[in-house]
């Protein structure tokens, strides 16, 4: 063993993430996606909505005026695209940080609860998950037309926890067997307290790492509603909506669908490299490269 | 015995699966005395860690504590106890040393966290204050450069590091009575003597009681100043240990003392107990060993004995209490012979 202090907790899972080169990739990636999101106010040539000169500007290829060319309304696409990713990841984002909470609360107090409790649930759940997500995305975006930012997230965020509840239950299930939660109990540990320090964060692991693909998983839906026309009222931009704008003449307007859609794969791809890098850092267990497993692993 | 300090009275701990109701520990009875070291013996099946966990009021459904069971710790009745009441007896006044480090410790947490959350809970302690505690109950318990090793990770500890660890989660509070369930089983015989070391000289140092639940009469001899010997629930024998290892009274005892390899001993092939423990769901009617008893007789077939008093606090649950001359005619046990037959 090294005298010096090993990294712990937060700052331990950072230093192995960063080892990674892939991973410093998706991060930066990242960064640079949800900075331009943030900053779109600035970066942007010209106003998202406006229609620039309906008669000299529509549908026109990409250009030092507009590098990303503009759409069938004038509109300018790289103005647009900019604006869309704050709509995109703060859907995906707000989305899954609620579908998150609600989803574990629910997993974990179904798991460690148990009997009718877990049983009522899980079987809501169940019946849940065997309604196809975007069925019911388009039944109540045709009920009430297209949708405001937050009603958007609920909706996303409402019909995206039944999978997170049921991992964290099941994770929860297994956990609660193992002799440290008797050990807590014995050591006399009020319930919560068990649940609260002992199970959740054993469980925050897969959670996290199925948050992050949840992000990605949301994102595409959002695009996919915009698409159908079903998605953020127009005319505020996202990354569907610019692809729907240019939909009915792909092959004329390729830079309505190829820009937005590159943004989609890029956000979506770092997204799930980060997901699986974060599987492989939050693990306690894991060793750290280039240490001799024979030597390290002893239990 | 000095002035009790647990006294159970008739436990009762069911569980009640589909294969039918299994007594696991079925009418219990014995005391620790304060600083006294008790320990309890007997193979896989017996109840004794049933027993651990009915005292801690551990046991999970399906398993019951059947009413009319008796605790009695530090004067107070702890099946009148609520839940929360519990909490506080546990860890606090009773606590207790598991089997398993590597699984008694939870593996998302410090070491220093981990003892630090037992002051938490039972003295407030802040955060500061709880890990302090910590790095002293690892120093305590020999750990070697305890601030490095409290900020360390239950995987990076060797086992015996990590059982020292339980035991310090245990006396934080400094209990009154330790409860460990086979606390050397997971561990190298080398590492084995030295934590069942430390547990006696800290036990003894702090004046706590110490229920010693083991399959190993080796580790009692050394360690108890009494032994209760479990067999399908109940207690078959008990005694002061010196008087146990010299005058063992019921057969199981007597066999699990020749099941046990000594130094110098005959180079014999170590003797077994022939036969199985029957299943908890379905004890038989009179003696529950009578199968795998070289003395048993018609009485045992019917008979429920009970536990005989044989002179100096020495119990045994045996009717060659009653009729001693028996045991000059042992015979092949039934097992044995069923288990020839069927070879």
């Amino acid at each position: 063993m090294t005298p010096s202090a090993p990294l712990v907790g937060p700052r331990r899972t950072l230093a192995r993430l960063l080892r990674d080169s892939r991973t410093r990739i998706a991060i930066v990636v990242l960064l640079v996606v949800a900075l331009s999101a943030v900053f779109a106010p600035l970066l942007a040539p010209y106003d998202p909505s406006a229609q620039l000169d309906i008669v000299r500007l529509p549908s026109q290829p990409p250009s030092f005026a507009h590098p990303l060319g503009t759409d069938p309304y004038s509109r300018d696409v790289l103005s647009r695209l900019l604006y869309g990713g704050r709509i995109s990841l703060a859907v995906g984002l707000g989305a899954v940080l609620l579908a998150m909470s609600f989803g574990i609360a629910v997993g974990a107090v179904a798991g460690f609860v148990g009997g009718a409790v877990d049983a009522v649930l899980m079987r809501f759940v169940d019946a849940a998950l065997s309604i196809p997500r975007l069925l019911v995305l388009i039944l109540v975006t045709s009920l009430w037309g297209s949708l405001g930012l937050v009603p958007l997230t609920l909706l996303m965020a409402g019909t995206g926890w039944f999978a997170v509840s049921r991992l964290v239950r099941a994770e929860t299930l297994a956990l609660r067997e193992r002799e440290f939660i008797v050990a807590a109990r014995a050591l006399g540990a009020s319930p919560l307290r068990m649940l609260v320090r002992h199970v959740l964060p054993n469980v925050a692991a897969p959670a996290l790492v199925a948050a992050t693909l949840g992000i990605a998983n949301v994102i595409l839906l959002e695009a996919g509603l915009s698409y159908l026309g079903i998605g953020v009222r127009p005319p505020t931009a996202s990354w569907g909506a610019i692809i729907q704008d240019g939909a009915e003449r792909v092959s004329d307007l390729w830079w309505l669908t190829l820009f937005p859609g590159l943004a989609i794969l890029v956000t979506v791809f770092a997204c799930n490299a980060l997901g699986d890098a974060l599987r492989d850092a939050l693990d306690p267990r894991q060793l750290p490269r280039g240490t001799d497993p024979t030597f390290a692993a002893e239990a | 015995m000095t002035t009790p300090l647990l006294e159970l009275e008739n436990l009762h701990t069911f569980f009640y699966t589909d294969a039918g109701v299994a007594r696991a520990v079925d009418g219990v009875s014995f005391a620790v005395g304060v600083g006294e070291t008790v320990g309890v013996v007997g193979e896989s099946g017996c109840g004794k860690s049933v027993t651990a966990l009915s005292i801690l009021r551990l046991v999970r459904p399906p398993g019951r504590i059947e009413p009319g069971s008796v605790m009695r710790f530090e004067g107070k009745d702890l099946m009148a106890l609520d839940e929360r009441e519990m909490q506080h007896v546990r860890g606090n006044r009773i606590a207790m040393v598991f089997q398993e480090p590597m699984t008694a410790l939870n593996p998302v947490f410090t070491i220093g966290d981990q003892i630090g959350e037992v002051a938490r809970v039972h003295a407030g302690m802040n955060k500061r204050d709880a890990l302090a505690k910590a790095v002293e109950m690892l120093k305590l318990v020999g750990i070697p450069a305890p601030e490095q090793r409290a900020g360390e990770y239950p995987h990076q500890l060797s086992g015996g590091m990590r059982q020292r660890v339980v035991i310090a989660m245990a006396l934080v509070m400094n209990p009154a009575l330790v409860i460990a369930d086979e606390p050397t089983t997971a561990l190298d015989v080398t590492i084995q003597a030295q934590i069942l070391e430390l547990l006696a000289d800290l036990t003894r140092r702090l004046g706590t009681s110490v229920l010693l639940i083991t399959h190993d009469l080796g580790v009692v001899a050394e360690n108890c100043t009494r032994v209760i010997v479990m067999y399908a629930g109940e207690v078959v024998e008990e005694a002061s240990t010196s008087d146990l290892f010299a005058r063992a009274h019921h057969p199981y005892t007597e066999g699990l003392l020749g099941a046990m390899p000594r130094v110098g001993g005959e180079k014999d092939r170590l003797a077994t107990i022939p036969g199985t423990v029957p299943p908890p769901t379905n004890w038989p009617k009179g003696c529950r060993f009578r199968d795998r008893c070289p003395y048993a007789w018609e009485r045992c077939e019917t008979e429920h004995p009970p536990l005989y008093q044989i002179g100096g606090g020495h119990t045994s649950r045996c009717h060659l209490a009653e009729e001693p001359e028996r045991r000059q005619h042992p015979h092949p046990p039934l097992a044995a012979q069923r288990g020839a037959t069927a070879a």
